[in-house]
């Protein structure tokens, strides 16, 4: 599968973009049918954020391109396999615990990310990254606490958020495996190695599921292909969903 | 530079008013007081040499300064963008025109359209045409931005406002005590951390008993 883009370091921007999008999307998902009014509007916020970083992300990653592309050509007008998003956000929202425990894996991963990308050598790239981390600590601190009350709550919200995490966590080796193309930024200062992400994120994790009595799986040979340009069936519906108008009405506006 | 926000060309009958020597009005904002950290010593800054050097090119952009100071948060009226520490750059190109350089505060925050065509607006008012309005992610806009006078006027607006440093607590960290802008009383408690806007959280007082909205920390 080529890169999304000729640029290693646009193509990679556009890898994180379509994380938070496809995520943020899935968020959106919720909106009138949360548990409470405040989780209503948290969800909405936590997926307006998302796709507010990809926004700033996608518009960095066709400057560097300089091709014309602009950042809604990019979430209109690609097909699933020039997404590259990790397998992990485009899994359905499930119940709320399903949902709770995507996100903590996503901004445990997140974080860090972010927080490492802030120094990297391209200064608008950095101040994209400084923002995202102050915004998906904020989201892991929801994330994580609504994992611990669910996890240490009753009995059947016990057993739902030990589902979810049983259910999603094939999915988190693929948040840390890097391609040449990780390697290739990170080793040029632009970008950051995945790999170098995992401790961070398996001490955070511990300390919600201590907290939370729920049982760390065991690790497995996780899911991927994701990264690579292959989904599961799920990001083919998303995407009819988020581009159904674009594709109908090209370059409608309203 | 992240994007550019395209604006109308504007011809405003105070444009000649201005360059016929209209001065900016004595209520105009302190357009002298510069954020720290910023730097407006660009060389676009420079006058252009036809509209008569140095001086009256500085004097432009200080006028640009304060009409673009002037511009309020469209969800939180009393709030200027100054205030908000988000009015980052204000120069005056080789063409002699001006250049606004914002800085996008929240990522998924919608007022920033909002905003930039306020910014245009109040421009075109104060006789400015053809400015441009530019968002700029760097530096990365922290709730540290914001001055104490700006933390007070929203105090007084009913919204708690936020704490310095915030945005880096750890994770099981306990957070600051959050007072009532009410009564002032700390014996306050979270509801959520979402609110109405990107920029809130939703939170009540035991005390006095009102729910209150606090300013998001990031």
């Amino acid at each position: 599968m080529p890169l999304a883009s000729p640029d290693p370091r646009a193509a990679w921007l556009m890898r994180l973009g379509d994380a938070s999008l496809i995520l943020g999307h899935r968020m959106t998902q919720w909106l009138s049918r949360a548990p409470t009014l405040e989780e209503d509007i948290a969800l909405a916020n936590l997926g307006l954020d998302l796709i507010g970083q990809t926004r700033a992300l996608y518009a960095r990653a066709c400057e560097i391109e300089g091709g014309g592309r602009d950042e809604n050509a990019l979430a209109y007008r690609r097909a699933e396999p020039e997404y590259r998003n990790p397998l992990l956000v485009e899994q359905p929202n499930g119940d709320f615990a399903v949902t709770m425990v995507r996100h903590l894996i996503f901004a445990a991963y997140a974080t860090p990310l972010y927080e490492r990308l802030s120094s990297s050598n391209d200064a608008e790239t950095a101040g994209i990254a400084t923002r995202s981390a102050r915004e998906m600590a904020y989201h892991l601190r929801h994330a994580a606490e609504w994992t611990i009350r669910l996890g240490d709550g009753t009995p059947e919200s016990h057993a739902r958020a030990q589902t979810a995490l049983d259910d999603l966590w094939p999915y988190v080796p693929e948040l840390f495996e890097a391609d040449d193309l990780d390697r290739d930024v990170a080793a040029s200062g632009f970008g950051v190695d995945p790999s170098t992400l995992r401790g961070d994120f398996d001490a955070a994790v511990a300390g919600v599921l201590a907290r939370a009595t729920l049982a760390k799986p065991a690790e497995v040979r996780g899911q991927r292909g994701g990264k690579a340009g292959r989904h599961s069936e799920h990001l083919g519906h998303i995407l009819a969903e988020l581009q159904v108008l674009q594709r109908a009405y090209p370059d409608a506006q309203w | 530079m992240v994007s550019s926000i395209p604006l109308r060309p504007h011809s405003h009958p105070r444009a000649e008013e201005r360059r016929q020597g209209r001065r900016v009005s004595k209520d105009a904002p302190d357009c002298t007081r510069e954020p720290s950290g910023a730097s407006f010593e660009t060389p676009a800054a420079r006058a252009p040499q036809d509209e008569g050097g140095a001086e009256s090119g500085e004097r432009e952009r200080i006028a640009a300064r304060a009409a673009a100071a002037r511009v309020a948060d469209p969800e939180i009226p009393v709030l200027t963008i100054d205030d908000l520490g988000i009015l980052h750059d204000v120069a005056i190109d080789a063409a002699g025109q001006v250049v606004v350089t914002i800085l996008p505060t929240y990522s998924g925050c919608p007022a920033m359209g909002v905003i930039a065509l306020g910014v245009e607006a109040e421009l075109a008012e104060a006789g400015f045409s053809g400015a441009r309005v530019r968002l700029s992610n760097t530096p990365a806009w922290s709730t540290d931005f914001m001055s104490e006078a700006a933390r007070e006027k929203l105090r007084a607006y009913g919204i708690s406002p936020p704490e310095r440093g915030a945005g880096k607590r750890a994770l099981f960290a306990p957070s600051a005590s959050v007072a009532c802008p009410r009564c002032g009383s700390e014996d306050t408690e979270r509801v959520s951390e979402f609110g109405s806007t990107a920029c809130k959280a939703h939170w009540r007082c035991l005390a006095c008993r009102e729910p209150f909205d606090h300013f998001k920390c990031i």
